[in-house]
Protein backbone atom coordinates (compact mmCIF):
# COMPACT_ATOMS: atom_id res chain seq x y z
CA UNK A 1 0.00 0.00 0.00
CA UNK A 2 2.00 3.42 -0.80
CA UNK A 3 1.43 6.22 1.02
CA UNK A 4 -1.57 7.96 -0.05
CA UNK A 5 -3.56 5.17 -0.15
CA UNK A 6 -2.73 4.66 3.78
CA UNK A 7 -3.70 7.63 5.05
CA UNK A 8 -6.88 8.10 3.13
CA UNK A 9 -7.70 4.87 4.43
CA UNK A 10 -6.44 5.76 7.98
CA UNK A 11 -8.61 9.00 7.40
CA UNK A 12 -11.79 7.32 6.43
CA UNK A 13 -11.52 4.53 8.96
CA UNK A 14 -11.31 7.00 11.98
CA UNK A 15 -14.01 9.54 10.71
CA UNK A 16 -16.56 6.79 9.14
CA UNK A 17 -15.84 3.39 10.18
CA UNK A 18 -13.84 3.07 13.36
CA UNK A 19 -15.93 6.90 14.37
CA UNK A 20 -15.08 7.36 18.28
CA UNK A 21 -18.06 7.83 19.27
CA UNK A 22 -20.44 6.09 16.87
CA UNK A 23 -18.53 2.67 16.93
CA UNK A 24 -16.19 2.67 19.92
CA UNK A 25 -18.94 4.41 21.68
CA UNK A 26 -15.82 6.71 23.34
CA UNK A 27 -16.37 10.39 24.95
CA UNK A 28 -19.69 9.77 25.50
CA UNK A 29 -20.56 12.06 28.02
CA UNK A 30 -19.41 15.39 25.51
CA UNK A 31 -21.49 13.44 23.10
CA UNK A 32 -24.55 13.88 25.21
CA UNK A 33 -23.53 16.36 27.18
CA UNK A 34 -22.54 19.45 24.54
CA UNK A 35 -24.61 18.61 22.14
CA UNK A 36 -27.55 20.75 22.67
CA UNK A 37 -26.57 23.41 19.68
CA UNK A 38 -24.36 23.13 17.00
CA UNK A 39 -22.48 26.37 17.51
CA UNK A 40 -20.79 24.58 20.94
CA UNK A 41 -20.96 21.01 19.36
CA UNK A 42 -18.67 22.47 16.86
CA UNK A 43 -16.36 24.42 19.87
CA UNK A 44 -16.15 21.68 21.57
CA UNK A 45 -15.05 19.42 18.73
CA UNK A 46 -12.53 21.39 17.63
CA UNK A 47 -11.14 21.64 21.05
CA UNK A 48 -10.91 17.99 21.49
CA UNK A 49 -9.44 17.45 17.97
CA UNK A 50 -6.16 20.11 19.10
CA UNK A 51 -5.63 17.91 22.08
CA UNK A 52 -6.46 14.63 20.69
CA UNK A 53 -3.63 15.73 18.30
CA UNK A 54 -0.72 17.13 20.95
CA UNK A 55 -1.84 14.02 23.29
CA UNK A 56 -0.65 11.77 21.03
CA UNK A 57 2.16 13.70 19.69
CA UNK A 58 3.69 13.48 23.43
CA UNK A 59 2.66 10.04 24.36
CA UNK A 60 3.45 8.49 21.42
CA UNK A 61 7.37 9.16 22.06
CA UNK A 62 6.73 8.68 25.96
CA UNK A 63 5.72 5.12 25.47
CA UNK A 64 8.20 4.18 22.01
CA UNK A 65 11.23 5.76 24.67
CA UNK A 66 10.57 5.56 28.15
CA UNK A 67 8.00 3.00 28.85
CA UNK A 68 9.01 0.64 25.80
CA UNK A 69 7.78 -2.85 26.16
CA UNK A 70 8.87 -3.72 29.89
CA UNK A 71 6.37 -0.58 31.29
CA UNK A 72 3.26 -1.13 29.06
CA UNK A 73 0.91 -2.01 31.57
CA UNK A 74 2.02 1.89 32.92
CA UNK A 75 0.49 3.19 29.79
CA UNK A 76 -3.00 4.37 31.06
CA UNK A 77 -1.99 5.76 34.43
CA UNK A 78 1.13 7.71 32.36
CA UNK A 79 -1.07 8.79 29.47
CA UNK A 80 -4.02 10.21 32.07
CA UNK A 81 -1.05 12.41 33.67
CA UNK A 82 0.45 13.59 30.60
CA UNK A 83 -2.96 14.40 28.88
CA UNK A 84 -4.41 16.23 31.93
CA UNK A 85 -1.17 18.68 32.04
CA UNK A 86 -1.53 18.82 28.60
CA UNK A 87 -5.31 20.38 28.74
CA UNK A 88 -4.33 22.56 30.89
CA UNK A 89 -0.85 23.88 29.75
CA UNK A 90 -3.69 24.46 26.60
CA UNK A 91 -5.77 26.29 28.76
CA UNK A 92 -3.10 28.90 29.77
CA UNK A 93 -1.45 29.26 26.63
CA UNK A 94 -4.89 30.39 24.87
CA UNK A 95 -5.94 32.53 28.01
CA UNK A 96 -2.44 34.54 27.42
CA UNK A 97 -1.91 34.31 23.67
CA UNK A 98 -5.44 33.72 22.39
CA UNK A 99 -8.27 35.36 24.49
CA UNK A 100 -11.11 34.76 22.10
CA UNK A 101 -10.49 31.19 21.51
CA UNK A 102 -10.27 30.76 25.68
CA UNK A 103 -13.14 32.66 25.79
CA UNK A 104 -15.09 30.90 23.32
CA UNK A 105 -14.36 27.11 24.17
CA UNK A 106 -14.78 28.01 27.58
CA UNK A 107 -15.65 25.09 29.85
CA UNK A 108 -15.30 22.87 27.39
CA UNK A 109 -11.58 22.76 27.18
CA UNK A 110 -11.27 21.57 31.44
CA UNK A 111 -13.58 19.02 30.50
CA UNK A 112 -11.80 17.58 28.05
CA UNK A 113 -8.95 16.35 30.47
CA UNK A 114 -11.84 13.59 31.43
CA UNK A 115 -12.47 12.56 27.91
CA UNK A 116 -12.14 9.26 27.83
CA UNK A 117 -12.09 9.66 23.64
CA UNK A 118 -8.70 11.74 24.05
CA UNK A 119 -7.21 8.77 26.57
CA UNK A 120 -8.74 6.03 24.06
CA UNK A 121 -6.63 7.13 21.09
CA UNK A 122 -3.65 8.10 22.57
CA UNK A 123 -3.60 3.85 23.58
CA UNK A 124 -5.19 2.48 20.66
CA UNK A 125 -2.54 4.23 18.29
CA UNK A 126 0.33 3.02 20.57
CA UNK A 127 -1.35 -0.37 20.51
CA UNK A 128 -2.10 -0.59 16.72
CA UNK A 129 1.54 0.11 16.60
CA UNK A 130 1.19 2.84 14.15
CA UNK A 131 4.06 4.98 13.87
CA UNK A 132 4.47 8.38 14.84
CA UNK A 133 3.40 9.92 11.10
CA UNK A 134 0.64 7.70 11.12
CA UNK A 135 -0.65 8.28 14.94
CA UNK A 136 -0.89 11.77 14.68
CA UNK A 137 -2.89 11.74 11.33
CA UNK A 138 -5.17 9.07 13.29
CA UNK A 139 -5.75 11.72 16.26
CA UNK A 140 -6.39 13.78 13.69
CA UNK A 141 -8.94 11.55 12.20
CA UNK A 142 -10.44 10.33 15.18
CA UNK A 143 -11.16 14.04 16.19
CA UNK A 144 -12.99 14.85 12.74
CA UNK A 145 -15.10 11.71 13.22
CA UNK A 146 -16.06 13.28 16.80
CA UNK A 147 -16.68 16.70 15.47
CA UNK A 148 -18.45 14.63 12.32
CA UNK A 149 -20.51 12.64 15.17
CA UNK A 150 -20.76 15.78 17.47
CA UNK A 151 -22.36 17.89 14.78
CA UNK A 152 -24.53 15.35 13.64
CA UNK A 153 -26.00 14.71 16.72
CA UNK A 154 -26.21 18.31 17.73
CA UNK A 155 -28.55 18.72 14.19
CA UNK A 156 -30.72 15.66 15.20
CA UNK A 157 -31.03 17.21 18.87
CA UNK A 158 -31.82 20.56 17.82
CA UNK A 159 -34.72 19.35 15.73
CA UNK A 160 -35.35 17.14 18.99
CA UNK A 161 -36.55 20.30 20.72
CA UNK A 162 -39.54 21.14 19.09
CA UNK A 163 -40.82 17.32 17.93
CA UNK A 164 -43.90 16.08 19.80
CA UNK A 165 -42.09 13.79 22.13
CA UNK A 166 -44.10 11.90 24.65
CA UNK A 167 -44.23 13.00 28.15
CA UNK A 168 -42.44 9.79 29.38
CA UNK A 169 -39.76 9.98 26.72
CA UNK A 170 -38.88 13.87 27.42
CA UNK A 171 -35.26 14.69 28.32
CA UNK A 172 -32.66 11.95 28.24
CA UNK A 173 -34.81 8.96 26.87
CA UNK A 174 -35.10 10.24 23.42
CA UNK A 175 -31.62 11.65 23.37
CA UNK A 176 -30.01 8.62 24.05
CA UNK A 177 -32.94 6.20 21.24
CA UNK A 178 -31.78 9.08 19.00
CA UNK A 179 -27.96 8.36 19.69
CA UNK A 180 -28.70 4.31 19.18
CA UNK A 181 -30.77 5.63 15.83
CA UNK A 182 -27.03 7.66 14.80
CA UNK A 183 -24.83 5.21 16.05
CA UNK A 184 -26.88 2.20 14.04
CA UNK A 185 -26.92 4.51 10.96
CA UNK A 186 -22.70 4.63 10.83
CA UNK A 187 -22.90 0.43 10.83
CA UNK A 188 -24.00 1.26 7.45
CA UNK A 189 -20.00 2.28 6.83
CA UNK A 190 -18.87 -1.20 7.85
CA UNK A 191 -16.65 -2.16 5.16
CA UNK A 192 -15.16 1.18 3.80
CA UNK A 193 -11.76 1.19 3.12
CA UNK A 194 -11.35 -2.66 3.38
CA UNK B 1 12.35 -4.98 43.67
CA UNK B 2 13.66 -3.01 40.47
CA UNK B 3 10.27 -3.90 38.90
CA UNK B 4 8.47 -2.20 41.24
CA UNK B 5 10.48 1.04 41.74
CA UNK B 6 11.39 2.04 38.38
CA UNK B 7 7.68 2.48 37.67
CA UNK B 8 7.54 4.48 40.55
CA UNK B 9 10.01 6.52 39.29
CA UNK B 10 9.30 6.59 36.12
CA UNK B 11 5.36 7.85 36.94
CA UNK B 12 6.98 10.31 39.60
CA UNK B 13 9.18 11.80 37.13
CA UNK B 14 6.92 12.52 34.48
CA UNK B 15 4.31 13.84 37.25
CA UNK B 16 6.90 16.34 38.59
CA UNK B 17 7.90 17.28 35.19
CA UNK B 18 4.52 17.61 34.47
CA UNK B 19 3.74 19.75 37.21
CA UNK B 20 6.89 22.06 37.11
CA UNK B 21 6.12 22.71 33.60
CA UNK B 22 2.21 24.23 34.55
CA UNK B 23 4.04 25.81 37.73
CA UNK B 24 5.95 27.74 34.97
CA UNK B 25 3.75 27.90 32.06
CA UNK B 26 0.90 29.55 34.63
CA UNK B 27 4.17 32.02 35.82
CA UNK B 28 5.17 32.97 32.27
CA UNK B 29 1.99 32.97 31.19
CA UNK B 30 -0.18 34.23 33.56
CA UNK B 31 -2.87 37.16 32.38
CA UNK B 32 -3.34 39.78 34.79
CA UNK B 33 -6.77 40.03 36.22
CA UNK B 34 -8.89 42.83 38.05
CA UNK B 35 -8.48 42.35 41.59
CA UNK B 36 -11.53 44.27 42.38
CA UNK B 37 -13.42 42.02 40.02
CA UNK B 38 -12.37 39.29 41.72
CA UNK B 39 -13.27 40.71 45.34
CA UNK B 40 -16.51 42.07 43.77
CA UNK B 41 -17.11 38.24 42.45
CA UNK B 42 -16.80 36.33 45.73
CA UNK B 43 -18.90 38.36 47.24
CA UNK B 44 -22.20 37.94 44.93
CA UNK B 45 -24.51 35.21 45.62
CA UNK B 46 -23.35 32.74 42.62
CA UNK B 47 -26.86 32.52 41.30
CA UNK B 48 -26.51 33.89 38.03
CA UNK B 49 -30.39 35.01 38.17
CA UNK B 50 -29.80 37.70 35.87
CA UNK B 51 -31.75 40.18 38.26
CA UNK B 52 -29.15 42.94 37.79
CA UNK B 53 -29.39 42.59 33.76
CA UNK B 54 -26.15 41.15 33.33
CA UNK B 55 -25.24 38.23 31.77
CA UNK B 56 -24.45 36.31 35.23
CA UNK B 57 -22.60 37.41 38.69
CA UNK B 58 -19.18 37.45 36.66
CA UNK B 59 -20.83 39.53 33.95
CA UNK B 60 -21.82 41.96 37.04
CA UNK B 61 -18.77 42.04 39.14
CA UNK B 62 -16.93 43.05 35.73
CA UNK B 63 -19.47 45.98 35.01
CA UNK B 64 -19.00 47.06 38.61
CA UNK B 65 -15.48 46.86 38.80
CA UNK B 66 -15.56 48.90 35.21
CA UNK B 67 -17.73 51.44 36.92
CA UNK B 68 -20.63 50.94 34.36
CA UNK B 69 -23.41 50.36 36.74
CA UNK B 70 -24.00 50.63 40.34
CA UNK B 71 -23.60 48.20 43.08
CA UNK B 72 -27.21 48.07 44.32
CA UNK B 73 -28.58 45.76 41.73
CA UNK B 74 -28.26 42.70 43.09
CA UNK B 75 -31.70 41.51 43.96
CA UNK B 76 -30.89 37.66 45.70
CA UNK B 77 -28.06 39.14 47.96
CA UNK B 78 -30.10 42.11 48.99
CA UNK B 79 -28.84 44.45 51.41
CA UNK B 80 -26.20 42.19 52.52
CA UNK B 81 -24.58 42.34 49.32
CA UNK B 82 -24.97 45.57 48.51
CA UNK B 83 -23.21 46.99 51.52
CA UNK B 84 -20.51 44.12 50.95
CA UNK B 85 -19.84 46.07 47.60
CA UNK B 86 -20.20 49.70 48.79
CA UNK B 87 -17.31 48.88 50.85
CA UNK B 88 -15.06 47.54 48.59
CA UNK B 89 -16.30 50.57 46.13
CA UNK B 90 -15.95 52.88 48.79
CA UNK B 91 -18.94 54.18 48.25
CA UNK B 92 -22.42 54.19 49.94
CA UNK B 93 -25.74 53.23 49.26
CA UNK B 94 -29.56 53.28 50.07
CA UNK B 95 -30.07 49.26 50.99
CA UNK B 96 -33.90 48.34 52.10
CA UNK B 97 -34.86 44.66 51.70
CA UNK B 98 -37.60 44.38 49.40
CA UNK B 99 -39.82 41.45 48.43
CA UNK B 100 -42.29 40.35 45.95
CA UNK B 101 -46.20 41.71 46.57
CA UNK B 102 -48.95 39.99 44.77
CA UNK B 103 -51.48 43.57 44.12
CA UNK B 104 -54.51 41.23 43.94
CA UNK B 105 -56.64 39.57 46.06
CA UNK B 106 -59.28 38.16 43.90
CA UNK B 107 -59.62 34.36 42.89
CA UNK B 108 -62.83 32.02 41.80
CA UNK B 109 -64.91 32.88 44.32
CA UNK B 110 -64.99 36.73 44.48
CA UNK B 111 -63.72 37.85 41.01
CA UNK B 112 -66.03 36.99 38.39
CA UNK B 113 -65.28 34.69 35.00
CA UNK B 114 -65.45 36.39 31.64
CA UNK B 115 -65.09 33.06 29.81
CA UNK B 116 -64.26 29.38 29.78
CA UNK B 117 -60.38 28.76 29.20
CA UNK B 118 -58.84 25.93 27.94
CA UNK B 119 -55.18 26.92 26.29
CA UNK B 120 -52.04 26.18 27.67
CA UNK B 121 -51.72 26.47 31.26
CA UNK B 122 -50.11 30.05 31.10
CA UNK B 123 -50.83 33.46 32.43
CA UNK B 124 -48.69 34.91 29.41
CA UNK B 125 -50.85 32.71 26.80
CA UNK B 126 -54.15 33.55 28.62
CA UNK B 127 -53.83 37.31 28.50
CA UNK B 128 -53.26 37.38 24.23
CA UNK B 129 -57.16 35.92 24.44
CA UNK B 130 -59.28 38.71 25.29
CA UNK B 131 -56.86 40.11 28.35
CA UNK B 132 -57.76 36.06 29.80
CA UNK B 133 -60.83 34.74 31.45
CA UNK B 134 -61.09 36.96 34.66
CA UNK B 135 -63.62 39.10 34.52
CA UNK B 136 -61.20 42.28 36.08
CA UNK B 137 -59.05 43.23 33.27
CA UNK B 138 -56.06 43.82 35.58
CA UNK B 139 -56.46 41.09 38.03
CA UNK B 140 -54.42 37.72 38.41
CA UNK B 141 -55.19 35.15 35.92
CA UNK B 142 -54.14 32.48 38.53
CA UNK B 143 -52.01 30.48 36.03
CA UNK B 144 -48.83 30.48 38.00
CA UNK B 145 -46.23 32.75 35.73
CA UNK B 146 -44.92 33.90 38.62
CA UNK B 147 -44.02 30.92 40.07
CA UNK B 148 -42.65 29.06 37.31
CA UNK B 149 -40.19 32.01 36.89
CA UNK B 150 -39.13 32.09 40.68
CA UNK B 151 -35.37 31.23 40.97
CA UNK B 152 -35.55 30.73 44.62
CA UNK B 153 -39.37 28.85 45.09
CA UNK B 154 -40.49 31.91 46.60
CA UNK B 155 -44.05 31.56 44.96
CA UNK B 156 -46.24 28.75 45.63
CA UNK B 157 -49.85 28.38 43.87
CA UNK B 158 -52.44 28.15 46.65
CA UNK B 159 -56.19 27.05 45.15
CA UNK B 160 -55.04 28.98 41.98
CA UNK B 161 -53.58 31.80 43.71
CA UNK B 162 -49.53 33.08 43.83
CA UNK B 163 -48.98 33.06 47.82
CA UNK B 164 -45.18 34.76 48.18
CA UNK B 165 -43.29 32.77 50.83
CA UNK B 166 -41.97 35.88 52.21
CA UNK B 167 -38.81 34.50 53.79
CA UNK B 168 -37.55 32.65 50.91
CA UNK B 169 -38.29 35.94 48.52
CA UNK B 170 -35.28 37.94 47.83
CA UNK B 171 -36.87 40.39 45.93
CA UNK B 172 -35.25 39.49 42.48
CA UNK B 173 -38.04 41.14 40.75
CA UNK B 174 -38.07 37.77 38.39
CA UNK B 175 -42.06 37.71 39.08
CA UNK B 176 -42.96 41.39 38.69
CA UNK B 177 -41.65 41.52 34.61
CA UNK B 178 -42.92 37.55 34.22
CA UNK B 179 -46.63 38.68 35.42
CA UNK B 180 -48.56 40.06 32.03
CA UNK B 181 -51.27 41.61 34.06
CA UNK B 182 -48.51 43.85 36.18
CA UNK B 183 -50.21 42.87 39.73
CA UNK B 184 -46.85 42.07 41.37
CA UNK B 185 -44.86 45.02 42.53
CA UNK B 186 -41.95 44.87 44.85
CA UNK B 187 -42.53 46.41 47.83
CA UNK B 188 -40.24 47.03 51.60
CA UNK B 189 -39.94 43.70 53.87
CA UNK B 190 -42.53 43.98 56.53
CA UNK B 191 -44.83 46.23 55.55
CA UNK B 192 -47.93 45.99 57.44
CA UNK B 193 -50.13 47.93 55.12
CA UNK B 194 -50.70 46.66 51.43
CA UNK B 195 -53.11 47.57 48.91
CA UNK B 196 -54.42 44.20 47.48
CA UNK B 197 -55.66 45.25 44.17
CA UNK B 198 -54.63 46.66 40.69
CA UNK B 199 -57.20 47.89 39.22
CA UNK B 200 -56.99 50.94 37.42
CA UNK B 201 -61.15 51.46 36.41
CA UNK B 202 -63.98 52.59 38.88
CA UNK B 203 -67.60 52.29 38.38
CA UNK B 204 -70.26 49.71 38.48
CA UNK B 205 -67.76 47.44 36.65
CA UNK B 206 -65.75 47.38 39.08
CA UNK B 207 -67.71 46.42 41.87
CA UNK B 208 -69.58 43.65 39.68
CA UNK B 209 -66.24 42.42 38.36
CA UNK B 210 -64.36 41.59 41.72
CA UNK B 211 -65.72 41.48 45.38
CA UNK B 212 -62.71 42.95 46.66
CA UNK B 213 -61.76 45.58 44.52
CA UNK B 214 -60.70 48.92 45.20
CA UNK B 215 -63.33 51.15 44.04
CA UNK B 216 -61.25 54.40 44.27
CA UNK B 217 -63.57 55.95 46.70
CA UNK B 218 -61.14 57.66 49.08
CA UNK B 219 -61.83 56.80 52.32
CA UNK B 220 -58.19 55.28 52.88
CA UNK B 221 -56.75 58.53 52.06
CA UNK B 222 -58.90 60.30 53.98
CA UNK B 223 -58.60 58.05 57.13
CA UNK B 224 -54.27 58.26 57.14
CA UNK B 225 -53.27 60.49 59.32
CA UNK B 226 -50.31 61.33 57.45
CA UNK B 227 -50.90 61.53 54.09
CA UNK B 228 -49.20 57.86 52.76
CA UNK B 229 -52.02 56.76 51.22
CA UNK B 230 -53.49 58.33 47.52
CA UNK B 231 -55.71 57.36 45.10
CA UNK B 232 -53.56 57.79 42.00
CA UNK B 233 -55.65 56.33 38.61
CA UNK B 234 -58.27 55.29 40.51
CA UNK B 235 -56.36 53.23 42.46
CA UNK B 236 -55.02 53.48 46.09
CA UNK B 237 -51.40 53.63 46.48
CA UNK B 238 -49.30 53.52 49.72
CA UNK B 239 -45.87 55.78 50.05
CA UNK B 240 -44.36 53.84 52.03
CA UNK B 241 -41.82 56.29 53.48
CA UNK B 242 -44.76 58.07 55.06
CA UNK B 243 -46.62 54.88 56.38
CA UNK B 244 -46.34 54.18 60.12
CA UNK B 245 -48.04 51.03 59.57
CA UNK B 246 -50.93 52.36 62.16
CA UNK B 247 -54.07 50.20 60.21
CA UNK B 248 -56.74 53.58 60.15
CA UNK B 249 -56.79 52.63 56.18
CA UNK B 250 -57.38 49.06 56.79
CA UNK B 251 -59.91 49.83 59.02
CA UNK B 252 -61.53 52.20 56.30
CA UNK B 253 -61.60 49.97 53.49
CA UNK B 254 -65.03 48.76 53.21
CA UNK B 255 -64.17 46.60 50.52
CA UNK B 256 -61.45 44.65 51.85
CA UNK B 257 -58.71 45.84 48.93
CA UNK B 258 -56.18 46.87 51.81
CA UNK B 259 -54.81 43.99 53.85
Amino acid sequence: MNKVTMITSILLAGILTNNMVLSKFLGICPFLGVSKKVKTAVSMSIAVTIVMVIATAVTWPLNEYVLREKYNYLQTVVFILVIAAIVQLIEIFLKKYIPPVYKALGIYLPLITTNCAVLGITLLNVQDGLNYGLSLINALAAGLGFMLAMVLFAGVRERLETANVPEFLKGLPITLIAAALVSLSFLGFAGIGG
Amino acid sequence: MLDIIVPVIVVTVIGLIAGLGLALASKFMAVPTDQKQEQIRDCLPGANCGACGFSGCDGYAEAIAKGETEPDKCAPGGAETASKLAEILGVEIDTSPKIAFIGCAGNREVTAVKYGYEGMMSCAAANLVYGGPVACEYGCIGYGDCSKVCPFGAITMVEGKPVVCENECVGCGKCVSACPKGVISLIPKGAKERVACNNKKKGAPVVKNCKVSCIACGMCEKACEFGAIKVVDNLAAIDYDLCTACGKCKEACKRGAII
